[in-house]
C-alpha cells in the first residue's frame, strides 16, 4: 500500500468516528449513508468514498466487526478454506479511505427527516441512501422451522456462526448417517449455492463417513447448473446423493427440529443433520424503509434506485430488479453503478450508463470447479440479460482445475474491491 | 451456427430506436398476448398447457426443435432439432416469420407473421413462460445487446482515462488493481497497444476464455481505449 491522499483523508475518518459525531465534521458536504457491509454496501462505500476524493461524507453502518462472506462459505463446508481465509473487517475502508464505520444495527429510515435510526440510540442523516441489507428468511416457509430452530437445524445461508454449527453437525454425523437439506424456492440468494453445498457435504462424507447419505428436498423442477451438478454427483459421489424435486413431493415437506426428522410428502425420515434454508425475502430494513413491494424491493435499472423512493437505492440480493441472480458478485456490480450515479448526483460528477454482469463458480470436489456467467444491461423496464455462457458436461480436468484456480483468484479480486 | 446466421438479419429488422437506452427488450409482452391470439387455435402456453394441435409452448426458449416428447413433429422439424436447432429469440423469430421458408414441411399451417414488431412482441410474451434468468442464469436472454462493429482505426483511438476508471470497476471484481495474480491475470501498466489488441482478440473470440469473451464482446472501441488508457497507469 502506497501511502497516498487516501491515507491522509482517513485518518480524518477515524478521528471523527472517534468523536462519534460524524455529521458534525461532515456539515456542508453531501452525505451518503450505506446500510449493510456486504459484497453490494461495502462496494458501494468504497467506490463514493474513493472517486469522491473527500467531497461526499460516507457513513457505513453494519453490525458485523468480522464480516464472513457467503461466497465461498461452502468450501470452509468442504474443507477447501479455513473460516479466517472467510473473515474480513472494515479497518482499510475506515482508514484508507475515511468511511465513518459505524458497527450497529439500523433500526428505521424516516424518509422525510431523511434519517437513519441506530439500535445503540441516535440516528445518522442522509442526502442519499444506500440499502444493502442482504436476505432474510419468510416466517412459516417451512412447516415446522423457524429461526428458534436454527440451532437444531441450522440455515447456515448468512455466513459465520451458522455455517461453523453446520460443519460440525456434520463432522458429528454417526457412520452410515444421513444429511439431509430443504432447499429454497425460487428467487434466492446464489442460485447455485445449495447444490454447491451438497457438493461439499459429499465430498466431506466421501473422507470422512464414506457409508453417509444425502437426500436434498427441493421444492423446484429445476436449478441452476444442474447437467453439471448431477454429472458430478454421479462421478464423484456415486449413489450418496438422493435429490428429490418438485415431481417427487420434494415440495411437500415438514421438519421436526426435536425430533430430527423430515416429513417428504408424507414419509418420514429421522436425519442426523438438518440444513433448513427457507423462502427468502429483502432484509428486514428494507421493509421498514418502505421501499419494499412483496418480499423484495422494485429499482430502477439504470441506477438502483429504488422505485418508491428516488434518495433510496437497493443493491444485491435485496433489491427486485430483473434479470441478475442474487450473488455477491451482482451485488458489487450494481453498487458500481449506483456509486457512479449517486456521485454524479451530489458532486456533478460525469455518469456514464450502467453495465453489469456476473459470473458464478462453483466447486464439486477437489480441482472440478463450474461457472455460469452472463452480461446485463439497463432497460427501461428492468436489468435485462443479454449475453451468457456456462461450462460444458464433460469436460477436461484441466480446464475443471483452472475455473477452480479462476475462482480462488476472483475472490481475492472481489474482497480487495469491497473492503480496499 | 448456420441457424443463427440465417435468422441474424432477421433479428436486425426487429430491433427499434430508442432515445435513452442501447438495449432493447425483445418485445413488449403484454401486446404480445395479443397478438398470440393468432397462435391460440393451435398453441396452448401457461399454467396447465398441454399438447393441442401444436406443442405447449412453456419452457420453448432453448429447446432443441421438435425437443418434446409426446408430441408428434413433423419429420422437417426432428431433422433440423437433430441438427442442432434450437428455440431461441432469433430463431422463433425466423421460424413464424415464414414457418414453410424456415421449415419445409412442417405441419405449422400459419402464413406467418410480417410485421416484425408483432413477432418480437409475441416472442416478449412467451419468453415470460420460459426459465427466468434470475433463478437459471444459464437461461436464454431477454434483451437484444448492444451491437459493437469493428473499426479498423481501432489503434488511433485516443482512451478517456476517467470513462476508463469507471469502467474498470467491472473487471477489478476479478483481477485485482495492485497487481496480484493468482488465478486470474495481473492487467496493469500494460502498454496501451498491447492491451487493445488483446481485448480484441477476446472480443472477435480468437483467445479462448468465455468469461473475457462476454466481458469483452459488449466493448465499444472507445470502450477498450478507455480501459487501456486507464489501466497502463491506474492512479
Amino acid at each position: 500500500m502506497t501511502l497516498n491522499r487516501r491515507v491522509f483523508l482517513g485518518a480524518a475518518g477515524v478521528v471523527a468516528a472517534g468523536l462519534s459525531a460524524p455529521m458534525v465534521l461532515a456539515q456542508g458536504k453531501p452525505r451518503v449513508v450505506v446500510v449493510g457491509g456486504g459484497a453490494g454496501g461495502a462496494t458501494a462505500a468504497r467506490y463514493i468514498a474513493k472517486d469522491s476524493k473527500g467531497e461526499i461524507d460516507v457513513t457505513l453502518i453494519e453490525p458485523s466487526r468480522t464480516y464472513y462472506t457467503c461466497f465461498f462459505s461452502n468450501l470452509y463446508l468442504g474443507g477447501f478454506q479455513d473460516l479466517s481465509d472467510i473473515a474480513h473487517s472494515y479497518g482499510t475502508l475506515a482508514a484508507n479511505y475515511g468511511i465513518n464505520v459505524v458497527h450497529d444495527w439500523a433500526t428505521g429510515v424516516d424518509r422525510d427527516a431523511k434519517t437513519v435510526a441506530l439500535a445503540g440510540g441516535g440516528s445518522v442523516p442522509y442526502d442519499k441512501l444506500i440499502l444493502s441489507p442482504g436476505i432474510d428468511f419468510v416466517d412459516g416457509a417451512v412447516e415446522g422451522w423457524d429461526v428458534s430452530a436454527q440451532n437444531k437445524m441450522p440455515h447456515a445461508y448468512k455466513a459465520g456462526s451458522q455455517t461453523e454449527l453446520l460443519k460440525a453437525q456434520i463432522m458429528a454425523m454417526p457412520e452410515g448417517g444421513t444429511f439431509a437439506m430443504v432447499a429454497p424456492p425460487n428467487p434466492f440468494r446464489c442460485p447455485p449455492g445449495p447444490y454447491e453445498r451438497i457438493s461439499m457435504v459429499a465430498h466431506v462424507l466421501r473422507e470422512n463417513n464414506p457409508t453417509a447419505k444425502i437426500i436434498v428436498a427441493d421444492p423446484k423442477p429445476k436449478f441452476s447448473k444442474m447437467s453439471l451438478f448431477q454429472e458430478g454427483w454421479a462421478n464423484h459421489y456415486e449413489g450418496m446423493v438422493d435429490w428429490i424435486g418438485e415431481d417427487f413431493g420434494g415440495g411437500i415437506v415438514s421438519v421436526n427440529p426435536d425430533a430430527m426428522t423430515v416429513t417428504i410428502d408424507g414419509e418420514e425420515t429421522k436425519v442426523d443433520v438438518c440444513n433448513v434454508i427457507p423462502a427468502m425475502k429483502a432484509g428486514r430494513i428494507a421493509e421498514m424503509a418502505g421501499v419494499t413491494d412483496g418480499n423484495w424491493a422494485p429499482v430502477n435499472a439504470a441506477d438502483m434506485s429504488s422505485k418508491a423512493d428516488p434518495d433510496i437505492y437497493v443493491l444485491g440480493d435485496a433489491s427486485q430488479q430483473g434479470d441478475m441472480p442474487k450473488s455477491g458478485f451482482s451485488a458489487n456490480s450494481q453498487a458500481k453503478v449506483c456509486a457512479n450515479a449517486v456521485r454524479g448526483a451530489l458532486t456533478g460528477s460525469k455518469v456514464f450508463p450502467a453495465k453489469f454482469s456476473n459470473t458464478c463458480w462453483s466447486l464439486i470436489d477437489t480441482d472440478d470447479g463450474v461457472k455460469v456467467g452472463a452480461t446485463y444491461e439497463a432497460t427501461p423496464e428492468k436489468i435485462a440479460k443479454v449475453d451468457g455462457f456456462i461450462s460444458q458436461t464433460g469436460e477436461d480436468a484441466d480446464l475443471r482445475k483452472a475455473t477452480y484456480e479462476e475462482s480462488v483468484g476472483w475472490y481475492a479480486g472481489i474482497t480487495s474491491d469491497m473492503f480496499g | 451456427m448456420r441457424w443463427s446466421n440465417i435468422v441474424l438479419s432477421a433479428a436486425a429488422v426487429a430491433i427499434t430506436a430508442s432515445s435513452t437506452y442501447a438495449t432493447e427488450d425483445l418485445g413488449d409482452a403484454e401486446a404480445g398476448k395479443v397478438v398470440f391470439a393468432k397462435c391460440k387455435g393451435c398453441h396452448q402456453v401457461g399454467e396447465g398447457a398441454e399438447n393441442k394441435i401444436g406443442p405447449h409452448l412453456n419452457g420453448v426458449f432453448g429447446r432443441k426443435a421438435a425437443g418434446l416428447d409426446g408430441f408428434n413433429y413433423s419429420k422437417s422439424l426432428v431433422r433440423a432439432g437433430n441438427s442442432g436447432l434450437e428455440w431461441h429469440a432469433d430463431t422463433l423469430s425466423a421460424y413464424i416469420e415464414n414457418p414453410r421458408a424456415f421449415a419445409s414441411g412442417t405441419r405449422m399451417s400459419f402464413r406467418g407473421l410480417k410485421d416484425p414488431k408483432d413477432r418480437a412482441n409475441v416472442i416478449a410474451y412467451l419468453r415470460g413462460f420460459s426459465d427466468n434468468p434470475q433463478d437459471i442464469p444459464e437461461a436464454d436472454p431477454t434483451a437484444r445487446g448492444t451491437d459493437h462493429s469493428v473499426d479498423p482505426a481501432i489503434l488511433a483511438i485516443q482512451g478517456d482515462p476517467e470513462y476508463g476508471a469507471y469502467l474498470s470497476s467491472e473487471c477489478t471484481t476479478c483481477h485485482q488493481i495492485e497487481g496480484g495474480d493468482e488465478g486470474i491475470p495481473s492487467i496493469v501498466y500494460w502498454p496501451d497497444e498491447d492491451f487493445v489488441v488483446a481485448m480484441h482478440a477476446y472480443k472477435d473470440k480468437q483467445r479462448p476464455h468465455p468469461v473475457m469473451q462476454m466481458i469483452a464482446g459488449r466493448l465499444s472501441n472507445d470502450e477498450i481505449a478507455a480501459l487501456a488508457a486507464y489501466f497502463n497507469n491506474p492512479e
